[in-house]
C-alpha cells in the first residue's frame, strides 16, 4: 500500500512514515498543500493523510479539489482543530475519516488500513467468514462450526463490523465511531466489557479463539495465528 | 474643563444653533407683525385725511374762502383732531392749528410725514404729523394732516423689544448651551474616565451612572452589563488557566518520575518497556484532560452552535444505557432505562450524548463506593416532559454530594474527594454543565435521599422544527461511513 501524507510538520510527518514502513507500507511525505495536491494528482496512492491547516493550500480546499476532479482516493484528515464541528466540516468536504492531534500511532495505522479496504463499497459482501465463523448479513444469522449463535442486534453490528476488517487491528475509538456513532470519550473502557462479552459467545468452548485483544492498540479477528 | 472644550462640544454647537434658528424665525415673525401693523396704520391714517380733506373741499365749494376758513378754524380747536394749515393766494398763513407750513410738504412731494412743534404747559416738543398738501382753487393752500407721534413711539417700542427679546434669547441660548454642555460633558468626562481606569487594569471598576433614566444612563447600564460579562469571562479564564497550571503538574511530574524509574531500573530493557507504556498511558489521561478542557472552552465561546439538529433525546439516553449497561452488570448494578416516549430538542447528538455519558459514567463509579444492598444497586436513568421542557435525570445510591458542595461540584477540576486518587480528570460534571448552558438548559444537583441526582433541563424542540428524514447530518455522516 502506499500512502501519500500531507503534512507540514516535519516531526508527524516521518513519525507517520516511520510507522508505515514498520508494518510493510511505502509513504510518502508532501510538506505543503500545493505539492500535495500534485502528487496526489499523479495518482498511485491508497490512501492520502492530509493536514487540515497546510501551507500554500489548506488541506479541506485539497480534498475538495481532488473531489471535484472525480479522484476517489480515501481521505484521512488530520487536525490539530478540536471537536464536533471541525470533524463535521471535514467529512462534508469530502474526507473518508477524522483524526484529532495528537493522536496515537496505532490508531492512526489502524484508521489508514480501514480506509485502504474501502476503496469499492460494491464488493461489500453480503457474507463474511472467518474460520469457521460465518456472519450473514441478510439474514442476520452468525454461525460458528456450523451452531448458531444469538447475538444482541448491537453484537451483531460490532462483529460485523470487526470481521469486515478481518485480519486487521480495529481501535476502541473506530468501534465507538462505526458501531455506535459516538464521537466522543465515554470515560471508562465500555468497549472492553462489549467486547468481552461478544468473545464469550463466539469463542467460549472452541480451541482457536478468533478475537484477539492487541495490546496499546484494540481489537483484532482474524484466523490462525500468524 | 477647559472653557474651549465646552464650546467645541457638540452639545454646545447644536443648542447654539438651535437658538440662532430660533432666534431668525423670531425676528421675521415679529418683522411681519410690525410690518403689517404699520402699513395698516399708515393706511387709515391716510384714509381719515383724504376724508377729512373731501369734506373741507365741500364746504370750500358751497361756501368759497370763507367757509373754508372758517371750518378749518372750527376743526383746529377740536382736541384730538386734525392738524390743519390753511394759507391764502400769497402764501399768508389765514387759518389752523400747525404754526408754520411744514416744509416737507410742497408742489413735489403732496403726501407724507413731516415734523412740527407743539407747545403746551409742559413746554415745547417736535411731533410727527402724516398728511397731504391740497391746493385751494384760486392760489390758496391747505394741509390736511393727523398727528402720527404716538403711532410712530407704539412702532419703534415694539422694535425696541424686538431686539431685546432676540438679545435675551440669544444670551438665554448661549448661557443653556453652556450649561447643558457642561452637564453632557461633565457625564461623558466621568464615563471617559472610568473607561480609561478600566482600559488601565481595574477590571472591577464601572461606568458612573446618575440615576436619571435617561439614555446616558441607558448606555452606562448597557456598558456595565457588558463588563460584568468580560470580567465574568476574564475571571472564568484565570481560573482556568491556574487550576491546568496546578492540576497539569501533578500527572507531568508522576510522568517525568515513571520515565526517570524506568531509566534506572537494574532490569533493562523490559522495565524501560513497561515504562515507556505507562509513560504512554500518562500521557493519554494528558492528552484527554487537555480535550476535556478544550472542549468546555470551546462550548462556552459558542462554537458549535451552527451543528445543532433535531434529535431525539430519549434514542440517545436509550443508546448510552445500553452502552454502559454490561459495565454496570460487571459492577453488580442495575442501570433503569427510561421509558420509551420521544422527546425532540435541538441538540448536538455528540455533545448531549458525551454530558448524559459522563453522568451515567459517575453514577456507576461513585455508586461503587458505598457498600449497599443488591437491590439498592442500581442506577436510575429517567427523562420526562414537562410543559415545554426535558428533564433527564441521573440518580445514584452512591455516598451523594453534601449540599453547601453541590455548587461547587459544576467547578472545573473539582474532585470533591481531596485526596484525588479517582480515576478521572475532573471534568466530568463541568463538561456536563457547559453542554447544557450551550443548549440553552438548566443543570441541578440533588439529593437522591440516598445518593445523588443530577437533572438536566433541555428546552423541547418546537413541534414544526421536528427532523424529516436526514435533517441529522451527524447520521448521514456516519451510516455512509458504515454502508461505504
Amino acid at each position: 500500500m502506499r500512502v501519500l501524507v500531507i503534512e507540514d510538520d516535519p516531526e508527524i510527518a516521518h513519525f507517520v512514515q516511520r510507522g508505515l514502513k514498520e508494518i510493510g507500507h511505502g509513504a510518502e511525505i508532501a510538506g505543503d498543500g500545493v505539492t500535495g495536491l500534485d502528487a496526489a494528482r499523479d495518482g498511485g496512492f491508497d490512501v492520502l493523510v492530509v493536514d487540515r491547516m497546510l501551507p500554500g493550500r489548506d488541506g479541506l480546499s485539497v480534498i475538495q479539489a481532488l473531489r471535484a476532479e472525480g479522484n476517489r482516493t480515501p481521505v484521512l484528515i488530520l487536525s490539530a482543530l478540536g471537536e464536533v464541528d471541525d470533524r463535521v466540516k471535514g467529512l462534508k468536504a469530502g474526507g473518508d475519516d477524522y483524526l484529532t492531534k495528537p493522536f496515537a500511532l496505532s490508531e492512526l495505522l489502524a484508521r489508514i488500513e480501514a480506509l485502504a479496504r474501502r476503496v469499492s463499497p460494491e464488493e461489500t459482501a453480503t457474507r463474511y467468514a472467518v474460520g469457521d465463523l460465518i456472519l450473514d448479513r441478510l439474514t442476520h444469522k452468525v454461525t460458528r462450526g456450523g451452531e448458531g449463535i444469538i447475538l444482541q442486534p448491537r453484537e451483531f453490528r460490532l462483529l460485523e463490523y470487526l470481521m469486515r476488517n478481518a485480519g486487521q487491528v480495529v481501535t476502541r475509538t473506530m468501534l465507538l465511531e462505526h458501531v455506535w456513532d459516538y464521537h466522543f470519550d465515554p470515560q471508562t473502557n465500555v468497549i472492553d466489557v462489549h467486547i468481552s462479552r461478544l468473545r464469550s459467545k463466539i469463542d467460549k468452548g472452541f480451541d482457536k479463539p478468533l478475537l484477539h485483544t492487541v495490546r496499546g492498540a484494540g481489537y483484532m479477528i482474524r484466523h490462525g495465528s500468524g | 474643563m477647559a472653557a474651549a472644550k465646552l464650546l467645541q462640544s457638540s452639545v454646545f454647537r447644536l443648542t447654539w444653533a438651535a437658538t440662532v434658528v430660533l432666534g431668525l424665525a423670531a425676528a421675521a415673525a415679529v418683522g411681519l407683525i410690525g410690518w403689517s401693523a404699520n402699513s395698516r396704520l399708515t393706511q387709515s391714517t391716510e384714509t381719515v385725511v383724504e376724508r377729512d380733506a373731501a369734506d373741507l373741499r365741500r364746504a370750500f365749494e358751497t361756501g368759497g374762502m370763507e367757509a373754508l376758513t372758517s371750518a378749518v378754524r372750527v376743526r383746529s380747536r377740536l382736541a384730538g383732531g386734525g392738524l390743519y394749515w390753511l394759507a391764502d393766494s400769497n402764501g399768508h398763513p389765514v387759518a389752523g392749528n400747525l404754526d408754520k407750513h411744514p416744509a416737507e410738504l410742497g408742489p413735489s412731494r403732496r403726501t407724507g410725514t413731516f415734523t412740527y412743534r407743539i407747545t403746551s404747559s409742559q413746554g415745547e416738543s417736535a411731533r410727527v404729523g402724516a398728511g397731504i398738501l391740497v391746493d385751494v382753487e384760486g392760489g390758496g393752500m391747505l394741509v390736511v394732516a393727523r398727528d402720527v407721534a404716538d403711532q410712530r413711539a407704539l412702532l419703534s417700542m415694539m422694535y425696541r423689544d424686538l431686539v431685546l427679546g432676540l438679545g435675551g434669547l440669544a444670551m438665554a441660548g448661549i448661557l443653556g448651551g453652556l450649561l447643558l454642555a457642561r452637564y453632557i460633558l461633565s457625564r461623558i468626562e466621568a464615563m471617559s474616565a472610568a473607561s480609561e481606569a478600566i482600559m488601565a487594569g481595574n477590571f472591577s471598576g464601572r461606568i458612573p451612572r446618575r440615576d436619571a433614566g435617561d439614555e446616558l444612563d441607558r448606555l452606562a447600564d448597557h456598558l456595565n452589563a457588558m463588563l460584568e460579562r468580560i470580567e465574568r469571562l476574564m475571571a472564568g479564564m484565570r481560573e482556568v488557566s491556574d487550576n491546568i497550571a496546578h492540576d497539569l503538574k501533578t500527572p507531568l511530574n508522576r510522568l517525568r518520575n515513571r520515565a526517570e524509574q524506568a531509566l534506572g531500573d537494574q532490569r533493562g530493557s523490559a522495565a524501560w518497556r513497561e515504562g515507556l507504556e505507562r509513560t504512554i498511558e500518562e500521557a493519554d489521561a494528558l492528552i484527554k484532560t487537555f480535550n476535556g478542557l478544550l472542549l468546555i472552552a470551546r462550548l462556552e465561546a459558542g462554537a458549535v452552535e451552527e451543528s445543532l439538529a433535531v434529535v431525539d433525546l430519549a434514542e440517545i439516553v436509550r443508546g448510552l444505557v445500553e452502552l454502559y449497561e454490561p459495565v454496570a452488570e460487571d459492577a453488580g448494578f442495575q442501570i433503569i432505562a427510561p421509558p420509551a416516549m420521544p422527546a425532540h430538542v435541538r441538540a448536538n447528538r455528540q455533545l448531549i450524548g458525551q454530558a448524559v455519558a459522563n453522568l451515567i459514567d459517575n453514577a456507576i463509579k461513585y455508586a461503587q463506593r458505598v457498600e449497599t444492598d443488591a437491590a439498592e444497586k442500581t442506577v436510575t436513568v429517567d427523562i420526562a416532559v414537562t410543559g415545554d421542557m426535558v428533564l433527564i435525570s441521573v440518580g445514584d445510591r452512591g455516598p451523594g454530594i453534601r449540599e453547601a458542595d453541590r455548587e461547587r461540584a459544576l467547578q472545573r477540576f473539582v474532585r470533591l474527594d481531596p485526596s484525588r486518587t479517582t480515576s478521572g480528570t475532573g471534568l466530568g460534571l463541568s463538561l456536563v454543565a457547559a453542554v447544557v448552558q450551550m443548549h440553552r438548559g438548566s443543570m441541578r444537583v440533588e439529593d437522591n435521599a440516598p445518593g445523588l441526582r443530577v437533572v438536566l433541563v433541555l428546552p423541547l424542540a418546537k413541534p414544526h422544527a421536528l427532523p424529516e428524514s436526514g435533517a441529522d447530518r451527524e447520521r448521514v455522516v456516519g451510516d455512509r461511513k458504515v454502508e461505504a
